[in-house]
């Protein structure tokens, strides 16, 4: 695992937006959606990033493919700082990386039909003649499971998991290292979701492609990613292995995220209802142990070889 | 019907209800023969994909379709529970299909409360919160203005909402997600409803809002004795909340039973495609099992044989049944075919021959 090259490092970025109030519509404060996060994403491997809404974890995914502007930190990206605009088209960044959005519909553009939108990656970065973009659109077609004939069609002809599989399917078109995936199927049915999912998989496993998860589904998260980050007001909380985190949480905001997702054991409910109930009371009762003063998320500390908490230091501990 | 609890004592008889819905001039149906029995301190959970007809059905019980364009056949029965002055208990039974708008109105609201999937779409957002929760009181019953404040802050307070004076004078804009439908269940029970409808009522929410309210609806269901019909696709909350279970597909029914019964042993096929094709724990390193083809749409609606044949295609035709009813497998676990008894998943085959 540790063999694989760095592919993107992320360091000490921040987002923080402007509150404008008053009559003259001065800067009063900001949002700190992103605060201080630091992360190496290497080659061929998946990251989840898990947290509630408002937490910042689309913020990130959002600033790595340059939708939003970093206000301080670093994306380094083979060697160079991507966070200017100049560089990203410079490195070909914007190729190496691609997004799937949550909402399959309107990622389309409802006017086009599915060659134009797929080709439209294919057009920007490669040098390809109108029949190189049309076996390639259909190759495409071909590995996220639709009929060649789904080229001519338009994107409100297609159900909501076909859909999300075009979407895919435009990700990967321009031979990405990473795609960034934002909650790709928290809008889909169950099995639909099983099948986006298979071939996300597939995908990566054919083409080596990196993927960063962002979801608030850890059941999703645990299946497709080996690493994981836990992301709470602005912050990463916890890093670590789908292990660590799943069977040895440390920090009690990730205790708390994982004893809420509901569990397919009925006949261990009440005592799964009571657990839950208890790490809510403590997570309500001790914030001061696990937040700073000011409510803020401590610095990570290493604790294992590839286990981060966010705990005060070792001393204070306990 | 063979359940365990006899009929008498429902809160809800639904039998044999078709709904149909008018497309280009015609009518097809959405739901077809449904039969289910919602009993007063329960959670009955109905799931499927969507399309499969779960909130149609809801909606069917609580009146809320454009009557212009639909059709509700069978009968939906209300057991109204009227304490007399004597203290004992009458119970007066109203049919819900075809009911008239007054009537209906009588009863919603008041004896049935829903719970919307979109907390945001539910809310008017030019109404203070306190003024919409009181508006229920206000068509209902007979107190007076103090009261009805009161009231207003008692349900803000008990759906677990901080400082409930001064977020009755907010708009919906200015909560939060998990306020805003901690507000809409505030208006479900704010007359004290006997049957509670759940539409999806924590598919918009973070998980840990998600468990909150999940807990919140069992509090309030156990206080009140009340029957609640959860509809929902997360089998996880399912498992966690409900205490019986309808499995629906293609406006169907196709199994039921307690929730221990579906989730330890599930029959029908589609049953176990959906439990199969689950993200678990142990699932991590294999591809998930997904369903072949598709939920058929309201006009492609299969209306003879196993709605289900089709996409369990490895099955032969001789194990549907022509017209499938429901079978009694256990007291209280019914399932529609005859298709579960051979039934196996392709690759689980191979592991039995060798």
């Amino acid at each position: 695992m540790s063999e694989s090259k760095d592919l993107i490092t992320i360091k000490d970025l921040c987002v923080h937006y402007p509150i404008r109030s008053g009559f003259f519509n001065r800067i009063t404060d900001y949002v700190y959606a992103v605060d201080g996060v630091n992360f190496t994403i290497k080659a061929g491997q998946s990251y989840g990033i898990i947290g509630e809404s408002g937490s910042g974890k689309s913020t990130i995914g959002k600033t790595i493919v340059g939708l939003e502007k970093a206000t301080h930190g670093q994306i380094i990206y083979d060697g160079y700082d991507v966070t200017k605009r100049k560089n990203r088209k410079k490195h070909k960044y914007n190729k190496d990386v691609q997004m799937i959005f949550q909402d399959s519909l309107s990622s389309l553009n409802p006017r086009k039909k599915i060659l134009d939108i797929i080709a439209e990656p294919i057009r920007n970065f490669e040098d390809f003649t109108e029949d190189q973009v049309k076996a390639r659109v259909a190759e495409l077609l071909n590995i996220v499971g639709l009929e060649e004939e789904a080229m001519y069609k338009f994107p409100h002809q297609f159900s909501g998991g076909q859909r999300q599989r075009i979407g895919v399917a435009r990700a990967v078109a321009s031979n990405p290292k990473l795609i960034i995936a934002d909650e790709p199927v928290s809008a889909l049915d169950l099995s639909v979701q099983a099948q986006v999912l298979n071939y996300m998989k597939k995908i990566q496993k054919d083409l080596g492609i990196s993927y960063m998860f962002i979801s608030h589904d850890l059941g999703v998260v645990y299946h497709m990613c080996d690493n994981l980050a836990i992301m709470h007001r602005g912050k990463f909380v916890e890093i670590g292995s789908r292990d660590d985190i799943y069977n040895h949480p440390q920090h009690i905001y990730t205790k708390r995220l994982l004893a809420a997702i509901p569990q397919v054991d009925v006949e261990h409910r009440d005592e799964h209802r009571a657990y839950r109930k208890q790490v809510e009371k403590e997570f309500t009762e001790n914030q001061d142990k696990w937040y700073d003063e000011d409510g803020k998320v401590y610095d990570l500390r290493q604790i294992s070889e590839t286990h981060w908490v966010a705990l005060p230091d070792a001393g204070e501990e306990k | 019907m063979g359940f365990v609890i006899v009929s008498e004592n429902s809160l809800l008889t639904i039998q044999h209800v078709d709904t149909a819905f008018k497309v280009n001039g015609q009518f097809y149906n959405a739901i077809t023969d449904v039969s289910l029995d919602l009993y007063p301190d329960e959670i009955l959970a109905i799931v499927g994909e969507s399309g499969c007809g779960k909130s149609t059905l809801a909606t069917s019980v609580i009146g809320l379709h454009n009557m212009s364009s639909t059709e509700i056949s069978g009968s939906i029965v209300y057991h109204q529970r009227v304490v007399k002055e004597d203290g004992s208990i009458s119970i007066k039974d109203h049919e819900l299909v075809g009911m008239s708008a007054d009537e209906m109105n009588a009863l919603r609201g008041n004896d049935m409360g829903m719970i919307f999937q979109d907390p945001l779409a539910a809310l008017n957002p030019l109404m203070r919160i306190g003024d919409q929760i009181k508006e229920n009181l206000d068509f209902h019953t007979t107190m007076s203005e103090e009261e009805k404040r009161a009231r207003v802050i008692e349900l803000l307070d008990q759906v677990g909402i901080p400082k409930p004076e001064r977020v009755a004078k907010m708009y919906p804009h200015e909560l939060s997600g998990g306020m805003r439908q901690r507000v809409i269940i505030a208006i479900a029970i704010a007359c004290k409803p006997d049957v509670i409808i759940a539409d999806e009522p924590t598919t918009a929410l973070d998980v840990t809002i998600q468990a909150q309210i999940l807990d919140l609806l069992r509090d309030i269901q156990e206080e009140k004795h009340a029957g609640v019909i959860l509809i929902t696709h997360d089998l996880g909350v399912v498992a966690e909340t409900a205490d019986r279970v309808a499995v629906m597909y293609a406006g169907q029914i196709v199994e039921v039973g307690s929730t221990k019964q579906i989730f330890e042993n599930p029959k029908h096929p589609y049953t176990r495609s959906l439990l199969r094709s689950m993200p678990q724990a142990d699932s991590e390193n294999d591809d998930l099992y997904v369903i072949d083809g598709m939920v058929p749409s309201l006009k492609n609606m299969p209306q003879k044989g196993c709605r289900f044949a089709p996409r369990v295609s490895w099955i032969p035709v001789s194990e549907h049944e022509e017209d499938p009813v429901m079978h009694e497998v256990e007291p209280g676990h019914e399932v529609r075919c005859t298709c579960y008894k051979n039934f196996k998943f392709p690759d689980e085959e191979q592991v039995d021959e060798q």
